[in-house]
């Protein structure tokens, strides 16, 4: 306890004496947290954890991967999957990106199982938000604030997040159907019904990746049922395979960590209404199709449509990205590769910020910047 | 005077039967679920679309009136007690829904929807809204934004926030502003979250963009009777070590059977001392897996009487006894008290004791339900107003509870806010120094305390002292002018 107030306190007088911050731990997001001038990856280590509450305290450079494996060894699980664990993520660049898996579809995200925090504003303040309970209702909710700030509004110490019994056996069913627009069609009328998806993802054109998870001996029917359901919602299965055990842990790994993205390409965040990808896969189709040579953006659909992943090619301009943005009324987020800005268009309620922002990080040392910026 | 000319301007803005000021017409107004407290408001507006509650507020800004945003006046920590001298805006009459794409499980409603019609409404497509309050049949989803409610099923699925994906909002000066989007995800700081359960202090929401889930496919209740308390309490510990994850885990003591069965018959075992309500929900095949293990969690937990609800109308009958106690204690005593803080799960049994402890020591009854899953109490403190000193004897008795929740590294408040009741409370929780931030935000957002002035954070004129006692506005007695 001692050790960590000493390191806020030390934490507080860089702040105090820099004129623009940036922190950075893991550098798993490069987009994020390029020209970081404070360096957090030794803020690290598990503060509490008590299985028995659901909850776990920890510093906010602790890498993801080392709190995973922990919950592991207790039957538990962090529901909103962080990505790019093997690649260096922490929590606290969990949290400040806002970034959650594909396994976010069953309980929800980084917003959803984040309890508690403790900050060090722009201004050097020390500050606690939340608490260390699933339920608290006391005060504003920093902590929710907290998520995908880019480290806008201070630096994070600690954190707390709620975390749920793992599930004992997880398996995939991995289809491909005759068209995008078929894929899409039995995407969503899984996510409306009560099947109780773990994860439901779409890699256009065609393929879908559905997994459960649960107890194992509910797993064989339940994904029998599964089959069945899908065999009902679609005519036209093309392909159709069940993974398991490690082919089920390794299609998910490669989903969270991103290897589908290819060298030379860019990976970038964009959050989506279902209603609306049919008009983004459509865009991205015909953009395709109309460069010289021949080129793909890899891309994949996640939380049955909730958020898109690309791999922006770095031969096309940041302009032609922002300009498909702003012509479908979407905002993104660069998480590799060199931008301008690592925020693609401008998301709601800026008015509202200002005014938070003028409290928590009066002299704007805390602003976003490209990488020259520094 | 400000509120004059508030009222002059109010005149051009609403009919005379939506801008109410006699008395007779202020009094319903006057006292929200926290009946204990009473405060008359200058007046009262019902406005019928989003462009007058911003006008509204915008002369409240320009008049520097303070107000108070209404639903359906179920707070239970005094959220919608008027302000005196301050305007309430009444926001039932923005009751539409706005939108609701099934296809893309979101509805946008007003804010004085009712949080039972948006599962309703969703029914038909197999959908639901997952904040189930117990007031769920009469609260408003604006209040349930204001206060970030909560129900008996938060452990699994949250609180009001986590099935929030957008709102439109007024800012205390009348600037309207759009927070978050249509999806599960989003680019920048989470100001939904930040927004939700600021108690008011933040403007008004006009709009909300709510999530929809999928109706859960099956379900299985079941009741654990024990000879004590304390033993319905270790059994939660048992059904979590089991590694089960219940959609709601509940505890009702004797009192508060009694005070159910008195008003619904619920059919709680009588000799129970302690009762514990499981619910585990999934799919079919799920739930048929969890029960052996929850049976076998709950036989050795040393329940002498186990009851599984055999179908919904047994089901609907245990849930109607839970969910009506905080009304039913109202069979046991002319007055009550609601506290809802929160203690790690493991220390339920710790807490239970000390309570009991205290409402002997004060000579005050207290019926105890709580949604043990996420160690949020709900200890009811039965009082009569009518003798004097009872209510202030209530008063800390119910301070007493909200500083050993924080002793045992709790929460003040699971689900009710602060409101009014717990304001003394909240620098105990957060220290002075947090408590000094959360006012600086507050006035950044709403410079001149307007807007729903006096709840959650001290007035800027006023000394906190962490050992005062909650002052409440007015002592409950009859209003000036009835």
């Amino acid at each position: 306890m001692e050790a960590a107030l000493a390191r806020a306190d030390a934490i507080r007088e860089v702040v105090i004496s820099k004129a623009r911050l940036r922190p950075t731990a893991g550098g798993s997001k490069p987009a994020l947290s390029g020209w970081g001038n404070l360096v957090l990856d030794d803020l690290s280590g598990v503060l509490e954890y008590r299985p028995e509450e659901f909850t776990i305290t920890v510093l906010a450079g602790t890498p993801v991967a080392e709190v995973t494996a922990l919950l592991a060894e207790n039957g538990q699980y962090l529901p909103c999957d962080p990505p790019l664990a093997a690649a260096g993520a922490t929590l606290g660049g969990t949290v400040a990106s806002g970034l959650s898996g594909p396994g976010r579809y069953r309980y929800g995200g980084v917003r959803d199982f984040l309890l508690g925090v403790r900050l060090v504003t722009g201004g050097g303040e020390l500050v606690t938000g939340g608490g260390k309970v699933v339920k608290n209702a006391a005060g504003f909710d920093i902590p929710k604030l907290m998520v995908g700030s880019l480290g806008r509004l201070g630096v994070l110490l600690e954190l707390t997040f709620k975390v749920f019994p793992r599930p004992e056996r997880l398996a995939t069913l991995h289809l491909e159907l005759a068209s995008f627009q078929e894929a899409n069609a039995v995407m969503q009328s899984l996510a409306g019904s009560s099947l109780d998806l773990a994860c439901l993802d779409l890699t256009p054109p065609t393929d879908l990746w559905l997994r459960l998870g649960g107890l194992a001996d509910a797993l064989p029917q339940r994904l029998a049922r599964l089959e069945e359901e899908v065999g009902r919602a679609s005519s036209s299965t093309v392909g159709f395979s069940v993974l398991e055990g490690d082919a089920d842990a390794v299609s998910w790994r490669q989903a969270r960590e991103f290897d589908w993205v290819p060298e030379g390409h860019s990976l970038v965040k964009l959050p989506l209404n279902p209603a609306r990808l049919t008009r983004l896969e459509r865009k991205l189709e015909a953009l395709e199709t109309s460069l010289e040579h021949v080129q793909r953006i890899p891309r994949r659909y996640s939380v049955a449509g909730n958020v898109a992943w690309l791999a922006w090619p770095e031969a096309l301009s940041e302009k032609a990205l922002r300009s498909l943005l702003a012509d479908l009324g979407l905002t993104g987020l660069a998480i590799t590769g060199r931008w301008s800005h690592p925020q693609l268009g401008r998301p709601a309620g800026e008015a509202f910020l200002t005014r938070l922002l003028s409290v928590f990080d009066p002299e704007g040392k805390l602003s976003l910047g490209g990488q020259d910026a520094a | 005077m400000a509120i004059t000319q508030l009222l002059e301007a109010l005149v051009d803005l609403y009919p005379e039967a939506r801008l109410l000021r006699r008395p007779a017409q202020l009094l319903p107004f006057a006292s929200d679920g926290l009946t204990a407290f009473r405060v008359k408001p200058a007046a009262v507006v019902l406005p019928e679309d989003q462009q007058e509650v911003i006008d509204t507020v915008r002369l409240c800004h320009q008049y520097q009136v303070p107000f108070v945003a209404r639903g359906s006046g179920t707070s239970l920590s005094g959220g919608s007690l008027p302000i005196e001298g301050g305007l309430v805006i009444a926001l039932n009459r923005l009751n539409r829904v706005l939108d609701f794409d099934p296809d893309a499980r979101v509805m946008v409603v007003e804010p004085g929807v009712i949080n039972h019609q948006v599962s309703r409404t969703a029914a038909p497509h197999g959908l639901h809204y997952a904040p189930d309050p117990s007031s769920g049949p009469v609260c408003t989803i604006g209040g349930n934004l204001a206060f970030n409610s909560g129900g008996a099923h938060c452990l699994k699925h949250g609180m009001t926030a986590n099935h929030v994906l957008g709102l439109k909002v007024v800012l205390p000066d009348g600037e309207v502003v759009t927070l978050g989007s249509d999806s599960l995800e989003a680019v920048g700081p989470d100001l939904v979250g930040m927004f939700i359960g600021s108690e008011g202090l933040f403007g008004i929401a006009l709009e909300a963009t709510l999530r929809l889930l999928p109706k859960v496919e099956s379900t299985c209740t079941l009741l654990a009777a024990y000879h004590s308390l304390a033993a319905a309490g270790q059994a939660v510990a048992a059904v979590i070590a089991a590694g089960l994850l219940p959609g709601a885990l509940e505890i009702m003591d004797r009192l508060a059977m009694d005070a159910a069965e008195a008003a619904v018959a619920a059919g709680y075992p009588v000799e129970a001392q302690g009762l514990l309500i499981v619910e585990l929900e999934g799919t079919h095949q799920e739930v048929m897996a969890e029960f052996p293990r929850l049976r076998r969690a709950i036989d050795t937990s040393g329940a002498y009487q186990v009851r599984v609800a055999e179908n919904e109308e047994e089901r609907a009958r245990i849930w109607k006894g839970r969910k009506g106690a905080f009304s039913a204690v109202g069979r046991l005593s002319p007055d009550y008290l609601v506290q809802d803080g929160v203690v790690p799960r493991s220390r339920l049994g710790e807490a239970l004791a000390e309570i009991k402890k205290l409402s002997e020591r004060y000579r005050l009854g207290i019926a105890n339900v709580f949604h043990a899953g996420d160690g949020n109490l709900h200890p009811l403190i039965l009082f009569d107003g009518r003798r004097p000193g009872e209510l202030e004897k209530a008063e800390e008795l119910a301070g007493e509870i909200l500083r050993l929740c924080i002793r045992l590294g709790g929460s003040i408040t699971g689900e009710h806010g602060v409101g009014v009741e717990k304001r003394a409370y909240l620098p105990e929780q957060y220290g002075q120094a947090d408590l000094d931030f959360m006012m600086r935000l507050r006035r950044a957002v709403d410079p001149r305390h307007i807007a729903n002035r006096g709840k959650m954070l001290p007035l800027p004129q006023e000394q906190v002292s962490p050992a005062a006692p909650s002052q409440p506005p007015e002592p409950a007695t009859a209003l000036p002018g009835e």
